[in-house]
C-alpha cells in the first residue's frame, strides 16, 4: 500500500523525515545526558530489529536510530514505554498517551555535561537540574535549545544554546585558615581572570573579576577556600549556530538560584507565544528576541519572578556574532 | 574505671564537662570539601555526641587545636608591644591513638628542640587533655602499626563509640566527678588496632648513605608531585611555620607579628636572601620530608616523627603514596648503591 503520512505529525512525534524514501529515524531524548545502562538493551533491540542496526549519538545527547520503516512507528512507539517511563514520566513530565511515543519535538532535549557526579570542576549535579528543567518545559513545540554545564569551562557549550545554564560557586574565604601559599592566586592569574591577589600574606578577591568557577577551592591545601553551599547559576541567552547570524550567548542573569533560572525558562514560552511569527514553520526563540529587542524579552521573562537578592540582571546586551550579510560589501573584481 | 553510657547520658556528660572545658572533636563540615557537594571532617568545638564524627578519619588533624593555622604572637606600635588575649579555659580533645602519638612528635619539636620551649605552643598545649577515640577498624592508608603508633596510654579518658551506647574508661581522677551519677559501671578498656592493610618497612640504618640522596628513586616525584602541600597541611606531625610582620593598611606604624603554617613541599620554603633556594625539584622536597619523618627526627629525638595516620596518602591529589615511598626507600637501601641507575 502506498504510504499516506501526515508529515507534521510524524515530526512532532520525534520521528524524522529522512532522505531515504519510506524510512524514518527515531530520536530518543536523554534529559541531562545521563541514563541507566539497562536502556541500551532496548535501543539495540529497536535498531537491530526495525532499523539498520546502527545508532547515531546526536549532538544533543540523544540517540537517533536510522532506517526504521514509517509503518513500524506505532509498534516501536509502544516499545519505547520503559524509556519514557524512566526518563520522562518518572521525573514528572506529563505525557497523556505514552504508548504513542514522544508527544513533542520542538523543545529539544536538555543537554548537560557530566557534572559533579564525576567531574572535579563541576559545581553541581547538572543532570538533576536538566531534568528539573525538562519537567517544566516538555512537551512543547517551541523551538528552544537549553544546555546545562557544571562550571564556566562550559564543556557542554551552553553558550551556543538559547539558554545556557552555567553552574557557579561563590568562593568563601576563611582568612585564618589561609597559609598564603599562593596556589589559588597563581592559578587564577594563569587559568582564569586574575581575580585574586596577595596582600599581607593573605588573599584578596576582586568580586567584579571573579567568575565563580571554583578553581580556588580546588587549589587550596587547607580548605581556606570553600564554596557557599547555596548554588548559583549564570544564565546566558540566545547563543546559536545556524545560517542566520550565528553567535555565542551573552550573560543575562548572574548569580541566580536554580528556582529563578527554571522560572525564567518557563516564562519564555508565554513570551514566545505572544511574539512568534506564525507565518514561519517554526521560528527559533533567538530570532523572536532579535525582533522584539532584548528589553521586551527581559521584562516579559522576568515578569512575576522574585529574583534572589544576589542575582544581577543585564541592563543591556551588546549582541555580537557573525553576519553573513556583511558579504554585501564584498565586490567582485570585475564590478566597478 | 569503666562505664557504659547511652547517647543521651553521654550528652549529659558533655554538657557537664563543657562548663569547665572547651571540647574539641572531629566534626563534619558539609559541602566544604574540595569538590562540590563533598564534605570535610575537621576539628572544632562540639557540645553533642551527634556532632562527633567517629565513624571516619578526619581530613585534617587535631594539631589545629594547639597549632592554629594563623597565630598572632604580638601586636606592636612604634615603641610598645603586647600579646593577644588567649582563652585560658582547659581543653578536652577527642582523637585517635595515632594522633595522640602525633602530639608527642609536636611536643618534641616545640618543647624540646634546641633546649628552648616555644611559649606560644606551650600555652595552648598545656591546657589539653586527651580523650582517646578507639578505632573499630583500620581506615584506608593507615599504617600506625608499622610506626608503633597504634597504641597509647596517654589519655584522660578512652571512648568506644557505638550506635547503641558508648563505653568509656576513665583514667584521669580530675574528671571522675563528672561521671558520678551517670551510666553503668563496667571494666571497659579500649582495644587497639593490631594490623593495618598497609605495612611499611622503615629502614633501620644509623646513617643514610650519601648515594641515596641523589638516587634515581626520587626523580619520579619531580614530575608527579605538584607541590600543593596537602601532605603537610593534613599531617598531624608537620609543625613548620613561617613568621611575618603585618603592617596595618591605614597606619603602617602599627601592626602585628604572626606565624602561619609553612610546607616543605610548597615553593618558597627554602628561599633565602639573594634568591637562593635549596630543593628546587619536587623530588628533593619529597626526599627531605620522608627523611625528616622516618630518619633524622628519630636521630635527634629517639622517636619517629611519622605516626602512620596516612592523611598524606588520603589527600594527595596526584595519588602519590608516601607510605609506598618509604617501602621503595627501604628496598633501595637493601639493593645498595650498585643497583642505583
Amino acid at each position: 500500500m502506498t504510504l499516506d503520512l501526515d508529515r507534521k505529525k510524524v515530526v512532532k512525534n520525534n520521528w524524522r523525515v529522512t532522505k531515504v524514501r519510506g524510512k524514518s529515524a527515531l530520536r530518543i531524548r536523554i534529559p541531562g545526558g545521563h541514563m541507566s545502562a539497562k536502556h541500551f538493551d532496548l535501543i539495540r533491540q529497536i535498531a537491530e530489529n526495525y532499523g539498520n542496526g546502527t545508532v547515531h549519538i546526536t549532538t544533543r545527547q540523544g540517540f537517533e536510530l536510522p532506517e526504521i520503516p514509517y509503518e513500524k512507528i506505532p509498534e516501536v512507539n509502544r516499545m519505547l514505554y520503559p524509556l519514557l517511563q524512566d526518563l520522562e514520566l518518572a521525573i514528572g513530565v506529563q505525557i497523556d498517551k505514552p504508548e504513542n511515543g514522544y508527544p513533542a519535538a520542538g523543545t529539544r532535549n536538555v543537554a548537560a555535561c557530566i557534572g559533579n557526579r564525576v567531574c572535579p570542576f563541576a559545581n553541581f549535579d547538572t543532570t538533576v537540574l536538566a531534568k528539573k528543567i525538562e519537567k517544566e518545559i516538555y512537551p512543547n513545540d517551541l523551538h528552544v535549545k537549553i544546555a546545562v554545564t557544571g562550571c564556566p569551562n562550559d564543556c557542554i557549550k551552553a553558550r551556543m544554546h538559547d539558554y545556557g545554564v552555567i553552574g557557579v560557586a561563590e568562593p568563601v574565604y576563611d582568612y585564618e585558615r589561609c597559609i598564603g601559599c599562593q596556589a589559588c592566586v597563581k592559578n587564577c592569574k594563569k587559568k582564569v581572570t586574575g581575580a585574586l591577589a596577595m596582600h599581607n600574606g593573605k588573599v584578596v578577591r576582586d568580586e567584579r573579576l571573579c567568575i565563580g568557577c571554583g578553581e580556588c577551592v580546588l587549589q587550596c591545601p587547607t580548605s581556606a577556600w570553600t564554596r557557599n553551599p547555596e548554588k548559583y547559576f549564570n544564565l546566558t541567552i540566545m547563543g546559536r549556530t545556524g545560517k542566520k547570524n550565528p553567535r555565542i550567548g551573552e550573560l543575562f542573569v548572574q548569580w541566580a538560584t536554580a528556582d529563578v533560572v527554571v522560572a525564567i525558562i518557563k516564562n519564555t514560552y508565554k513570551y514566545a507565544e505572544k511574539y512568534i511569527d506564525k507565518t514561519l514553520v517554526k521560528e527559533h526563540i533567538g530570532y523572536i528576541v532579535d525582533r522584539t529587542g532584548y528589553q521586551v524579552f527581559r521584562d516579559a521573562v522576568l515578569d512575576g519572578i522574585e529574583l534572589n537578592p544576589k542575582a544581577r540582571v543585564a541592563k543591556h546586551i551588546q549582541w555580537g556574532g557573525h553576519f553573513y550579510a556583511s558579504d554585501i560589501f564584498m565586490t567582485d573584481q570585475s564590478a566597478k | 574505671m569503666g562505664k557504659s553510657l547511652s547517647h543521651n547520658e553521654f550528652n549529659v556528660l558533655l554538657g557537664a564537662l563543657a562548663k569547665d572545658y572547651n571540647i574539641y572533636a572531629p566534626a563534619r563540615f558539609e559541602k566544604q570539601g574540595r569538590f562540590s557537594d563533598t564534605d570535610i571532617i575537621r576539628y572544632r568545638q562540639v557540645s553533642q555526641v551527634e556532632e562527633i564524627v567517629w565513624q571516619a578519619k578526619s581530613t585534617y588533624s587535631p594539631k589545629e587545636v594547639v597549632m592554629p593555622v594563623t597565630q598572632t604572637l604580638f601586636y606592636f606600635t612604634q615603641t610598645e608591644y603586647r600579646e593577644p588575649e588567649t582563652d585560658t579555659r582547659p581543653c578536652l580533645v577527642f582523637l585517635r591513638a595515632c594522633d595522640i602519638n602525633g602530639f608527642a612528635s609536636l611536643d618534641k619539636i616545640y618543647l624540646e628542640n634546641g633546649g628552648t620551649e616555644d611559649i606560644y605552643y606551650k600555652r595552648l598545649r598545656e591546657k589539653v587533655k586527651f580523650i582517646l577515640i578507639e578505632c573499630h577498624t583500620s581506615f584506608d592508608n593507615c599504617f600506625c602499626v608499622s610506626m608503633g603508633a597504634n597504641t597509647t596510654d596517654n589519655y584522660s579518658m578512652a571512648v568506644r563509640f557505638g550506635e547503641e551506647n558508648i563505653q568509656l574508661e576513665l583514667k584521669d581522677e580530675q574528671l571522675a566527678g563528672y561521671l558520678d551519677n551517670i551510666g553503668q559501671g563496667n571494666d571497659f578498656k579500649p582495644q587497639f588496632i593490631q594490623e593495618n592493610k598497609i605495612k611499611v618497612n622503615v629502614p633501620s640504618v644509623a646513617e643514610m648513605p650519601d648515594w641515596i640522596y641523589n638516587d634515581q628513586m626520587w626523580k619520579q616525584y619531580d614530575h608527579r608531585c605538584i607541590a600543593c602541600g596537602r601532605c603537610n597541611t593534613t599531617c598531624v606531625t608537620c609543625s613548620c611555620y613561617t613568621a611575618l610582620d603585618v603592617l596595618y593598611d591605614d597606619n603602617c606604624q602599627v601592626g602585628e607579628r604572626r606565624r602561619v603554617w609553612a610546607s616543605c613541599h610548597i615553593d618558597g620554603f627554602t628561599d633565602m636572601a639573594g634568591g637562593h633556594g635549596f630543593r628546587k625539584e619536587n623530588g628533593a622536597r619529597m626526599r627531605f620530608k620522608v627523611f625528616h619523618k622516618i630518619y633524622d627526627f628519630n636521630k635527634r629525638f629517639g622517636k619517629h616523627m611519622c605516626v602512620g595516620c596516612g592523611r598524606c596518602d588520603d589527600n594527595c591529589p596526584e595519588y602519590i603514596s608516601y607510605s609506598n615511598c618509604i617501602n621503595i626507600l627501604n628496598d633501595r637501601l637493601k639493593e645498595g648503591e650498585k643497583a642505583s641507575v
